[in-house]
Order: structure tokens, then C-alpha cells, then sequence
């Protein structure tokens, strides 16, 4: 009982953590699924978000500045691809790779500009930074709400996928540009479809995730995107409930072994700190190595992800 | 009617199409027969706008339609039914015609057409809501048939319908594509089974690397010992 009752916190933050690095993945994974990219920028327009948070909010008012934040960062995303990759559609994929890791520097180094690299705190939400109480944790009130909200932005976004036209285009272009071409479909507006729904997922998520931290910094989305990246490859590339179950599964275990020391103290396993908590971050990119090695797919990734 | 000018297309250095002309009327069939790497299948892909050429003019009814976007032609009542069926294996049976109707609004008779198309192939009827990639072969081809033809088409273009296929499913595709004529839906058609396709064809062209080479009726091509040897194994 004792045991759970102090593992029970730990598990419940990292369910939190994870709704975070869910609505990230989601990006990574829906981008990749149409056009096998890795967009290593989306882990900084994650980070830009939340300076565009800390800057408007410091002018407006919190119902203008939470929707103009998101409207913002979709802009961005759309952005984006339309001036880094959409010029390289018929280049080899490398390029437009290479191409996403300069956009990735480019916004960490405007954002380093702009802050001067200090770190910005990040504004107090009200109601959602609430501290409260839940199994004996205090906490704030956006642990509670971040994975209901997150499920219902997956639930919305699985309909609109399965359910309605663009969700089909979509699922058609991820398979075959040149014969969705030839359906009638618009093949550059059913891809910006796509960053501009990866980048609202992000946008909220930022939201929802740095008000658990103290600030921003031009590096802060750089873990929480590697972190979710790795959700994305744990739950098979390409695959949306993949990316949000790996994220789920990253956010808990991440939890787990921050306060694995305390756990073990209070089960008499060991007498004292022992400083796991260190390998916190250590644990994603161990499991990303073995994923690699002996299930490439990931859980729910497609046999081969290669066009036909 | 499609008509085709001059038409010259090429992939970086190498010239697939030489400056070929060619017309397809209403309400006929058309057949475009000549050995692999003639150039057929760059032919139908420059008309649907996927090609782009050097130079010559494809006209439809009087508007020209190089240049255009490939929605647009497909708007103009132009649709394909692709070399190799590239059916969306990750979409239904169903999802696969409803997005051949990907361009139209008029919901209702989108629901009359899918009627339409399972009476004229039964077997993809019964396979509904089946993922298109567990369909054989000949089914596959005969969604890619029907998924072009929800695009409610005034000219149909068909590179190889019948490839693979065994005999009486290649038979009962060129029924198909006599019935869909009977409708009055034009057919540009693509065959390495020459001989069916003069058959059923009001007029065929002979393509050879890139230029026309023999032209004149289905009837006329069936019989012309040139074709013969060449195309019809005699
Ligand atoms: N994407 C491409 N890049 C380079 N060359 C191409 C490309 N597509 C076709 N070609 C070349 O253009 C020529 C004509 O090809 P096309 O596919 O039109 O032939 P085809 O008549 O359809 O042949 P088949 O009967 O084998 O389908 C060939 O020499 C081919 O190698
Ligand atoms: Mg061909």
C-alpha cells in the first residue's frame, strides 16, 4: 500500500508529462507519415511558442494572448514548410533534411537574439498553474488536466483523419503523391494541412508544459523534442496512436525513475539517495537504441515505410 | 475531342515522345499500341498533367491543357486509371471510389454513381469495406478502373488495364470498357494485348520510340502485316 501510495504521484505526473510529449510526437509522426521527413525544427517552434507566450502575455491580456499564441505558431509551422521544404519536393529527402536542421538552428539562434539567452519565466495561467493537492502531491492543476485534454484533441484528430475528406486525402497523399495527384487532390494544401496540425498540437502542448517549468530558453524544446521524437520512433514513425502511446510510456517511466530513490527508500530497498534519478533522460535514448536495434517498425510502424 | 499537336517530351536527356500527333473524338475508342519504351504511358501522363513537355500543344475541346494543373484537368472530365492499378492499398474499397470523386460536391449522386460502379463490378461490391491492399490483382485493377470513373470522366485514359490479369478477367475488363463507351464516355486506351485492344478500338495509333508510326482504324491495324508481325505475334 505504502508502495503505491508513493509511486502513485510519480505515475500520475508522468501520465501529465507524457499528454506533453504526446501532442509533440503527434507533429513528428504525422509529418513524417506523408513525407518522410524528420522535421527537427518542430522541437523549436515548440520552444518559440512558448517565448511567443512569454512575450504576449506580457502586453495582452491572457484570452488574447493563449489563442494569438496559437494562431502564431500555426502560422509559423505553415511557414515553414512552405519556404524550407516545399521548394525541395522533387530533391533527394537528405536535403530536405538538412534543410529542417538548419530551420532548427535558425530559430534557436533568433530566439537567442531576441532573449539575449537569458531565461525568460514563462507567465502563471491562472487556474491551470493552480497548486493542488492530489494522493498526498502537490502539484498543479495542469497535471490533471493535460492527458484528458490530450486524449480529446487525439480523439478529435483520429475522427477527422478516418472520418472526413481531408482526413482521407491525407491518408492518400501519405501513400502515393503522384495518384493523389491524379484523384484531383491538391497535394501542397493536404501538406500544409498537416504542419498546421502538427503545429497546434505543439502550441498547446508548449502551453500545457511550460507552465510546470520555471522558463524559456532558445534550447528548452530541445529535450522535449528528442524526447518526443524518440515517442514517435517507440510508437512506429508514421503512426498517430503509436506516437501518443510511446509519449505515454516515455512520460511515465521518465516520472517513475525521477523519483525511483524515494520509492525504493520508503520500500526499504536501499537506505539512502542514491542519485537514479540522474538516468531520468538517459532511459529515452537507451530505449531508442534498443528500439532501433530490434524493432525498427516500433510498436505500431508499418512494415515498410516506403512509398509504394 | 483531345487533340494532340507536336508533342514533344523529354526526362533530362533521354526524348520519349518526338513530336507525335494524335486525336481522340468523342464517344470513341482509342487505342495507343507499340513496343515497352515507345512512349505510351509518357503520352497519357503528359495529357493528365503529371509530364511535363518541351513542346507541341494537347487541346481539349478547343483549351489548351499544358500548363494547367492536374486538378484542373481532371476538372476538364479527364481522368487516368494509372500503369501498375496504384490503388491506395491503406484505404477501403470504399474510400478508394469516394476519393476518385475526390473534386465533386454533388453528395447525392456521388452515393447513385458508387451504385453505378458496383453494378459494373460486383466483386469490389462485395468487398466493401476491405482494405484495397487484400484485393487480388484483377480486383485491384478493377477498382483503379472504377475509382477513375467516379470522377464521372468524359474521356477515360487506361495505361494496360488488362497487365497480369488472367484471360477471362482481361475479358471481362474489356467488357467493361465497351460498356463504359456505350455510356458515351470516351476511352484512351493503352495495350500490350494488341489484339484486343484493334478489336475493340474506332482507331488506333502505332507509337515507335517516341514518333507515330502506323495509323488507321482497329479494323485496318488487326489486318496490316506490319502490325502483325510486330504486335500480334503472327
Ligand atoms: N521518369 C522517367 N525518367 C527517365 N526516363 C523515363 C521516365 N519515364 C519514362 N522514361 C523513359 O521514356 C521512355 C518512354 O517510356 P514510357 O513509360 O512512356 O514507355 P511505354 O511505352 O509506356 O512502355 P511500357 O510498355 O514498357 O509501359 C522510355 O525510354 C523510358 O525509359
Ligand atoms: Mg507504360
Amino acid at each position: 500500500m505504502d508502495a503505491l501510495k508513493t509511486t502513485l504521484p510519480y505515475i500520475i505526473s508522468g501520465i501529465s508529462v507524457g499528454g506533453q510529449y504526446a501532442l509533440i510526437a503527434i507533429g513528428y509522426t504525422m509529418v513524417y507519415g506523408i513525407l518522410r521527413l524528420i522535421n527537427f525544427a518542430h522541437g523549436d517552434v515548440f520552444m518559440v511558442a512558448g517565448l511567443m507566450m512569454v512575450y504576449l502575455a506580457a502586453s495582452l491580456p491572457l484570452y488574447l494572448a493563449i489563442p494569438l499564441v496559437i494562431l502564431l505558431t500555426v502560422a509559423l509551422g505553415f511557414t515553414i514548410e512552405r519556404v524550407a521544404y516545399k521548394p525541395l519536393r522533387t530533391a533527394p529527402r537528405m536535403s530536405v533534411m538538412i534543410s529542417a536542421i538548419g530551420v532548427s538552428y535558425l530559430l534557436q539562434n533568433l530566439a537567442l537574439y531576441i532573449t539575449g539567452g537569458l531565461n525568460k519565466n514563462y507567465p502563471a495561467i491562472p487556474w491551470i498553474s493552480d497548486r493542488i493537492s492530489i494522493f498526498g502531491m502537490e502539484t498543479s492543476r495542469v497535471t490533471v488536466i493535460t492527458p484528458f485534454l490530450t486524449i480529446i484533441l487525439v480523439a478529435a484528430l483520429v475522427q477527422l483523419i478516418n472520418h472526413t475528406k481531408i482526413g482521407m486525402a491525407m491518408r492518400a497523399v501519405s501513400r502515393d503523391f503522384e495518384t493523389s495527384q491524379l484523384m484531383g487532390i491538391q497535394i501542397n494544401r493536404v501538406i500544409s494541412a498537416t504542419f498546421i496540425i502538427g503545429t497546434f498540437l505543439a502550441a498547446v502542448g508548449s502551453i500545457l508544459f511550460f507552465t510546470n517549468y520555471p522558463g524559456v530558453v532558445p534550447t528548452s524544446g530541445a529535450m522535449p523534442g528528442l524526447k518526443a521524437f524518440v515517442a514517435a520512433v517507440f510508437g512506429g514513425i508514421g503512426s498517430i496512436p503509436g506516437a501518443v502511446i510511446g509519449a505515454f510510456i516515455i512520460g511515465i517511466a521518465e516520472s517513475v525513475i525521477k523519483g525511483l530513490d524515494t520509492i525504493l527508500i520508503v520500500n526499504g530497498a536501499i537506505d539512502e539517495q542514491i542519485g537514479l534519478a540522474t538516468f531520468s533522460d538517459a532511459f529515452t535514448f537507451v530505449l531508442l537504441i534498443i528500439i532501433l536495434v530490434f524493432k525498427p517498425t516500433g510498436l505500431f510502424g508499418e512494415k515498410s515505410t516506403d512509398k509504394v | 475531342m483531345l487533340k494532340i499537336e507536336n508533342l514533344h517530351v523529354s526526362y533530362g536527356g533521354i526524348r520519349a515522345l518526338r513530336g507525335i500527333s494524335l486525336e481522340v473524338p468523342d464517344g470513341k475508342i482509342v487505342t495507343l499500341i507499340g513496343a515497352n519504351g515507345a512512349g505510351k504511358s509518357t503520352t497519357l501522363r503528359t495529357i493528365s498533367g503529371l509530364v511535363k513537355a518541351d513542346s507541341g500543344s494537347i487541346s481539349y475541346d478547343g483549351e489548351e491543357l499544358l500548363g494547367m494543373p492536374i486538378y484542373k484537368i481532371l476538372e476538364k472530365g479527364i481522368a487516368m486509371v494509372p500503369e501498375g492499378r496504384r490503388v491506395f492499398t491503406n484505404l477501403t474499397v470504399r474510400e478508394n471510389l469516394k476519393i476518385g470523386a475526390y473534386l465533386r460536391n454533388d453528395k447525392a449522386q456521388i452515393e447513385k454513381d458508387l451504385d453505378w460502379v458496383y453494378e459494373l463490378f460486383p466483386r469490389l461490391k462485395e468487398r466493401d469495406w476491405q482494405l484495397a491492399g487484400t484485393l487480388s490483382g484483377g480486383e485491384q485493377q478493377m477498382l483503379a478502373v472504377a475509382r477513375a470513373l467516379m470522377s464521372k470522366p468524359k474521356l477515360i485514359m487506361m495505361d494496360e488495364p488488362s497487365l497480369g490479369l488472367a484471360p477471362l478477367v482481361v475479358k471481362g475488363i474489356f467488357d467493361i470498357i465497351r460498356q463504359i463507351n456505350d455510356q458515351g464516355v470516351t476511352v484512351l486506351l493503352i495495350e500490350q494485348n494488341a489484339n484486343m485492344a484493334l478489336k475493340i478500338a474506332d482507331y488506333a495509333y502505332v507509337l515507335e520510340t517516341g514518333l507515330i508510326g502506323l495509323t488507321g482504324t482497329g479494323r485496318e491495324l488487326l489486318v496490316n502485316e506490319d502490325v502483325k508481325r510486330a504486335y500480334l505475334g503472327s
